[in-house]
């Protein structure tokens, strides 16, 4: 069901971990789907994202999609890691199955998510960015334990 | 390979397929012709009729086959509520039962103006008899509860819901796809009016099950086009799957007791593994009201599908009731009926064991399990929370 890319990134998955007092830290998905992506992104001076690590509640394709889309915005500029969609990092793994786009939309916008949150602790705003649509720490008050 | 998907299904006992190959190039006749290997064909059939209803204590003629346990749900459902339309509209059913079951009381629902009940069950998946009782109405013509769940193993009280139905004059069907030769069952004794089950899940071949339907039960054809099956079955029989449900209905009868007490205690063993040494998980389902083979676990802070693929590359099959392996969005209506919040529902594991299955393999199940809980917990942005929570 998988390509061989999304099973190797499943398997080895890039950039696993945190990043102490990072730059920006982004948590999107929600549990009652099952997918919950953090994304960690260390930011230098000049815009530059130097170092970028994910975790992940998921399924297969959320690992590999979170996998990949840290390796995507590795090195790049802020304004270079906003042009990473879902659709480039799906192009990237040689595809998804159809059920499982919403992954790579949920890589897309955990990129967007860690960004937001730089932006708002740097006081800056970010050309393009709009503020992302789920917040886990939001939804999760709702959940029932 | 370790195959501890049972509850999927079964792989056909080399006995039945022995038993089987026959029907296919030698005695290949039409039952319905009248030359000679037409009649063996016959025969076959009418043997294992009264193999499969020695099983649950059933009279021959009450039994018709079908193409498998989804078909004998359909039928049972749809045509009690057609032919018993006089009596009343309502029909009260589980919040557990298998996709046969539900979708079918969905299509009755929105299609044919029919009333469902869907009953709650307890922490452990056990129909809550009082809400049953209070569901009936003088409309409710009849009450469906499965013999034993196909995710978490449970087997419901059917004696007691049996004699409920009697009392009020309702019919009783039951989903017994699971059930049927893994744990001793009587049609009589339970009450039961009507009862599918399926060939594969018990060593047999797919695409053959049967529907128990007792004498004075007044359902009609569900399939239309011939005069087999006591005209309520249209359609040339399957006669080597019959032959080989039949068999494999003998086996299971036959082994019962010797197998499901060694698998119980294999269950045991790989259930009061995981639990001891595998923090934050749990059981699910009823540990002692539970199929023989069966074992249904939750490993907080991780995903089901993920769990299975890495299990899958170490050689081992089993399945999840997590949403990725079903499809939707949601996971196991099941574990959400047992009150589990959705992220542990997503993160559940269902082993079934076989008479095959050994102590080796159990062990090795478990040593694979817990490396990978732990490698996908390390991943785990709520296992990241969690600990920070707990101050680590």
């Amino acid at each position: 069901m998988y390509s061989d890319k999304v099973m190797d990134h499943f398997q080895n998955p890039r950039n696993v971990g945190e990043i102490e007092n990072a730059s920006g830290v982004g948590t999107v998905g929600n549990a009652k789907c099952g997918d919950i992506m953090r994304m960690y992104l260390d930011i230098d001076d000049n815009g530059v994202i130097q170092d970028c690590k994910f975790k992940t509640f998921g399924c297969g394709a959320a690992v590999a999609t979170s996998s990949m889309a840290t390796e995507l915005v590795k090195g790049k500029t802020i304004q270079q890691a906003l042009e990473v969609t879902n659709k480039a990092v799906m192009d990237a793994l040689d595809g998804l199955p159809p059920v499982k786009v919403h992954c790579s939309l949920l890589a897309e916008e955990a990129i967007h998510a860690a960004l937001w949150d730089y932006a708002e602790k740097h006081g800056i705003k970010i050309e393009g960015l709009e503020k992302p649509k789920s917040d886990i720490s939001e939804e999760e008050e709702e959940e029932e334990y | 390979m370790i195959y501890l998907d049972n509850a999927a299904t079964t792989r056909t006992a080399p006995e039945v397929v022995e038993a089987m190959l026959p029907y296919f190039s030698e005695y290949y006749g039409n039952p319905s012709s009248i030359y000679e290997i037409a009649g063996k064909s016959k025969e076959a059939i009418t043997k294992a009729r009264e193999q499969i209803a020695e099983v649950i204590g059933a009279r021959p003629e009450e039994i018709y086959f079908t193409a498998g346990g989804t078909e004998a749900d359909n039928w049972a459902l749809v045509a009690t509520y057609e032919a018993y339309a006089s009596r009343g509209n309502h029909i009260i059913t589980t919040k557990i039962e298998h996709h046969a079951i539900l979708h079918t009381c969905e299509y009755l629902e929105k299609q044919r103006g029919a009333r469902i009940t869907y009953v709650d069950v307890d922490e452990n998946g056990i129909v809550r008899l009082d809400d049953l009782q209070k569901a009936i109405t003088p409309e409710t013509i009849l009450i469906s509860v499965m013999t034993a769940n196909n995710e978490i193993g449970t087997i419901q009280p059917v004696e007691e819901i049996g004699r409920i139905a009697r009392e009020h004059n309702i019919f009783f069907h039951t989903d017994a796809v699971q059930a049927f030769g893994q744990i001793p069952l009587n049609v009589d004794d339970c009450h039961i009016d009507m009862l599918s089950s399926s060939g594969h899940k018990i060593n047999g071949p797919k695409g053959i099950g049967f529907l128990y339907i007792r004498k004075g039960v007044k359902i009609r054809s569900f399939i239309h086009g011939g005069a087999q099956e006591r005209k309520r079955r249209a359609g040339t029989e399957n006669v080597p799957g019959i032959v080989g449900y039949g068999a494999a209905a003998k086996l299971a009868a036959d082994t019962m007791k010797e197998r499901t007490d060694k698998e119980k205690e294999l269950r045991d063993h790989l259930i009061h593994r995981i639990l001891t040494e595998i923090p934050h998980s749990r059981l699910n389902g009823d540990a002692e009201k539970r199929l023989p083979n069966n074992c249904n676990i939750s490993f907080e802070f991780i995903e089901g599908e993920s769990l299975l693929i890495m299990l899958d590359m170490k050689g081992i099959a089993a399945s999840s009731g997590s949403a990725c392996t079903s499809g939707s969005l949601d996971p196991s209506h099941v574990l959400l009926a047992i009150g589990l919040p959705h992220e542990i529902a997503h993160g559940s594991l269902r082993l079934t064991l076989s008479a095959e299955t050994t102590k080796e393999d159990i062990d090795y199940t478990v040593d694979q399990i817990r490396e990978i809980v732990a490698r996908l917990r390390s991943m785990s942005p709520l296992y990241e929370d969690f600990l920070k929570k707990q101050g680590k």
